[in-house]
Order: C-alpha cells, then structure tokens, then sequence
C-alpha cells in the first residue's frame, strides 16, 4: 500500500506492523514557517479523529487529528526541537507520529495520493 | 482566496503589484491585502530586523484637519484647531512643533479608546491651522464621522482618497529612502516632511513620515495613486528591500509592544489601563478637557484595576488572543489579547490584560493553552529593543 490522505491533510504510510503519520506538503505549505509542535506521549491511545497533535506556525495554531484509532508506538522528538523540518520535509523526515492500528479497516476510507490531490486542489 | 474572491473587497494602488509579487491576499478590514509573499512570514519578519521591509498600509484612513475659524498660515490657526482636537484626544497637539507627529488615541465619553492614531502637525507654514491624521483601516469610518461631528462648525475633514500609504521600516531604512529623497535621513524621528518625487516633470508631491510601527527606523511615505506603484518599485530595487506581508507586520508589533486596535485595545479599555499614559499629554493629565478625562486623571492618580503587560511563556509553545491568564493558585486574573511566537527573541511572545495586583515585572502567571496551564512571567516591553533614530 502507498501513501494515503485524510481529508485533515494528514498523511500515512504503513511500516511494518505500524503506521507512520504526519502532515501533508500541501498542509505544511498552508501553515506556514512552523514554530511548535505538540507531541502526544508514547503508548497513549486515540480514537480515529482525535485531536493527537499540535503544529504552530508564526501566524496560526493546527491540531493534528488520529487519522486511525490505535496506539503511540513512537513520536519523532527532532521535529519537537526543530519545528522548522516540518516546512522542510513534511512527507519524509518530518513524521510526526507511528500508530499500532487497533481498527485497520478504518484505513480503506482514506483518499489515495490522486484523490487527495484533487481534494487539496480544491480545498 | 481567489481572484474572484477579491472582487467584492476594496483594493489598494498596490494590489497589482502585490499579485505580481506572488503575495498570498487575505481580507482585511475591506480590503484584499497581501498576508504574505512567497519568502514566508518568518523571513519577512527577520528580514525586516535584518534590512528594510516594505509594506503596503494603503488601507489606513489618511486625513486632513483644518480650522474653519480663520485662515491658515500662521501659530493662531494651529492654536485654533490644535484646541479643536484636543477635545476628542488627550494627547498634547497644541504644543507639536510644526511637521512634528504624536501619537495619541480618540477616547470616548467614558474614556475608552475609540482608535490610536497618529497627528502630525503640517511643516510648511502657509498651511498652519492644518493636521494630518492616519487612523486605523477598520475604524476610520466611524473615526472620521465622530470627528466630523464633534467638530461641526470649528474645523473641517477632508478624507484623503487618492493615495497609497508605503511603510518602509529596518535599520537600513534611512539608506535606501534618503537615496529618493535625500535628507531624508537627517528628518527626526516622529516628524512629517514634503517632498517631491521623482526629479522630472512628472512630479508628484510626497509626504514622508519618519514613524511606524515596528518597532524599527523607519518612514511611512504618502504618495498618490499615480505614483504609488511607480514608488513602491523604486523601493524594491533597492537591494536591502523585501516586500513584507500583514503578517509579519502582526509579529513585528507584538514584539515592539505596540497596541493592535481591536485586539489590545478596545472601546472598554482606557489609555492608562491600555499602558499607553504616553498617549496621554503632561499637561493634559492635569487640565483635562478631554472625553473621560475624570476616569483618566483618577486612574493615572490611583492606579489603573487591570493593566496591559507583556507576558513571556516558558518552553516553545505560543499563547495566543483569548487564552485566559491565571495566578499560580488558579484564580483568573486576565487574558492574553495579543501573543505567538516571535521570530527575533527566538520565543513565544504575548501581551494581555491582567488584575493590577499581578501586573509587576517577574510576576509567574500560568496562560491557558488548550486546557492546560503553561507557565509565563510577566514581562518588561518590548520584546525586542527598539530601533528608532535618535539622531
């Protein structure tokens, strides 16, 4: 499976048994020079559509929704202390987060690349 | 937002040029304004501390106030319409010297700031008796029509429509702007200057400000339409210049400690409680004579109940307008009105309104940021030392 999109802009991709989340370069670019960014803890558990993270740009606050249930299985602390990653890789060293799915047919209800660039374009 | 989108929205002479510079528009106040170019909020804000930046504040009300009570031309008239004024401000107008800017706020009957503004007393002296006003995008309708209306019969407002108003702000300001105008440089701070521009037939006559509000050097340059697009690209070949959108305009005020109207200050707020008393002349605190003056004198002789301080939270995580202040035990005691993250002190930056009790320097606060309490201290402004000309 590729790359897949909420309609949030964020993106994820499997790895493993897991999932690797973050924001999408069209969402990145939107935001803005990131400043911060909020983490949730390993091991914490969230349901599809909870807020799960903060991104701050100079101008604007963002959550970062769970675009899957599951849990934290591990966070990516270097976009914590260098916000700035996000702008710079968003949909490679910028990852925010990698989820066990406890639901993983949730993920068949996401848009593929194609979808989510005509949805993006539009939004 | 879309072409199409601008269409119902007021445009600046700028506007054109803002698209060919890939700015990025927003609505504001009416107008559709470049937010940002393509550099980004964060370089525009660096570049502007680094170089000069320019912005385009067309969008502000531009106006002329003379006595009707005598003709102009001579310290009479300015004593005329200095006194005219003085009854909806309370800052000191009659003493300005001639081409001498202040900057003071429109107070309502219970002293609450309608707007800040800015008034310059008109240079040349065939037109004492004349001032030059620039107020707020949002509120100059309503400004204009109070000024008209309390002032029926002793003088007259003539709104300016037919020109472009260009910041141009940074520690190499006076450079690049002198290179136009030469003494430009040389000009005081907070002081109005005529010129002409450019050198050939074509000229059209210019109004330049040494004032802004980034806590920078820096001029604001009235020009006509006409001219404004012909000015503004003039400016951009100067090497040191950006283009600087209302964003990083927003971060460098918060981090001079400078008053967004609207934001930190609105009609319920007074200029002492506003922590803006400099808006309030010496010799005025004493005479009074102005709308709310008895709220104003007592707070300035009592101190005021709540005050606007300057609040730096620890870690990363900005605190913006709404979040609510709170003492360490709990208790609310305020509320951030301004506050992100600022790109030159490198860290969250805020300002709000807190009980006068918890207003002293050093004061540790918690902001509450999505629910949870993040520690900040009360803090000296501005963030950011100021870069104004002293010369």
């Amino acid at each position: 499976m590729t790359v897949k999109y909420t309609e949030d802009h964020e993106w994820l991709k499997p790895e493993g048994d897991h999932y690797v989340i973050g924001v999408s370069a069209h969402a990145a670019e939107q935001l803005g020079d990131v400043v911060f960014v909020e983490l949730p803890e390993v091991g914490k558990t969230f349901a599809k559509g909870d807020e799960m993270a903060v991104v701050e740009s100079v101008k604007a606050a963002s959550d970062v929704y769970a675009p899957i249930s599951g849990d934290i299985v591990e966070v990516n602390a270097a976009i914590v202390d260098e916000p700035a990653k996000v702008n710079e890789d968003p949909q490679g060293a910028a990852w925010f987060v990698k989820i066990k799915p406890s639901n993983p047919s949730e993920i068949d209800a996401l848009m593929d690349e194609g979808a989510y660039k005509e949805f993006a374009g539009n939004s | 937002m879309s072409a199409t989108e601008h269409s119902t929205l007021k445009k600046t002479p700028l506007y054109d040029l803002h698209l060919s510079l890939g700015a990025k528009m927003v609505e504001f106040a009416g107008y559709a304004m470049p937010v940002q170019y393509p550099a980004g909020v964060l370089k525009e804000h660096l570049h502007t501390r680094e170089k000069v930046g320019l912005f385009d504040v067309s969008h502000m009300g531009l106006a002329y106030l003379h006595t009707t009570e005598m003709a102009l031309g001579s310290d009479e008239a300015h004593e005329k319409i200095a006194a005219a004024i003085e009854t909806l401000v309370p800052g000191e107008i009659r003493k300005l010297k001639k081409g001498a800017a202040r900057y003071t706020v429109l107070l309502s009957d219970d002293g609450g700031v309608l707007d800040d503004l800015m008034i310059s007393r008109i240079f040349l002296d065939e037109l004492q008796g004349m001032l030059f006003l620039v107020v707020n995008a949002a509120t100059k309708e309503q400004d204009f029509a109070l000024i008209r209306e309390k002032l029926a019969g002793v003088a007259e407002l003539n709104i300016v429509t037919d020109r472009a108003l260009i910041a141009v702000q940074g520690p190499m300001a006076a450079a690049v702007v002198n290179r136009l105008f030469p003494g430009a440089a040389e000009q005081p701070f907070m002081s109005i200057r005529p010129r002409f521009w450019p050198a050939s037939d074509d000229q059209a006559f210019i109004v330049v400000s040494r004032l802004g509000y980034t806590g920078e050097d820096g001029f604001e340059i009235s020009v006509p339409n006409s001219h404004a697009e012909l000015l503004a690209k003039a400016l951009l070949a100067a090497p040191e210049v950006e283009p600087v959108g209302l964003g990083a305009r927003d971060s460098l005020r918060l981090e001079a400690g400078l008053c967004l109207y609207g934001h930190d200050l609105t009609p319920e707020i007074s200029p002492i409680e506003g922590n803006i008393a400099f808006a309030v002349g010496k010799r005025r605190r004493e005479e009074g004579g102005f709308p709310g003056a008895a709220r104003i004198q007592r707070e300035l002789a009592e101190g005021p109940k709540r005050l606007r301080v300057g609040l730096r939270p620890e870690g990363r995580a900005p605190a913006r307008e709404g979040a609510e202040i709170q003492s360490t035990d709990g208790k609310t005691i305020g509320a951030v009105t301004s506050g992100g993250f600022g790109p030159s002190a490198g860290a969250p930056v805020a300002m709000g309104y807190v009980d006068a009790a918890f207003s002293k320097t050093g004061t540790p606060v918690n902001l509450i940021v999505r629910g949870k309490p993040l520690s900040a201290v009360v803090a000296d402004m501005p963030f950011v030392p100021h870069g104004y000309y002293r010369g």
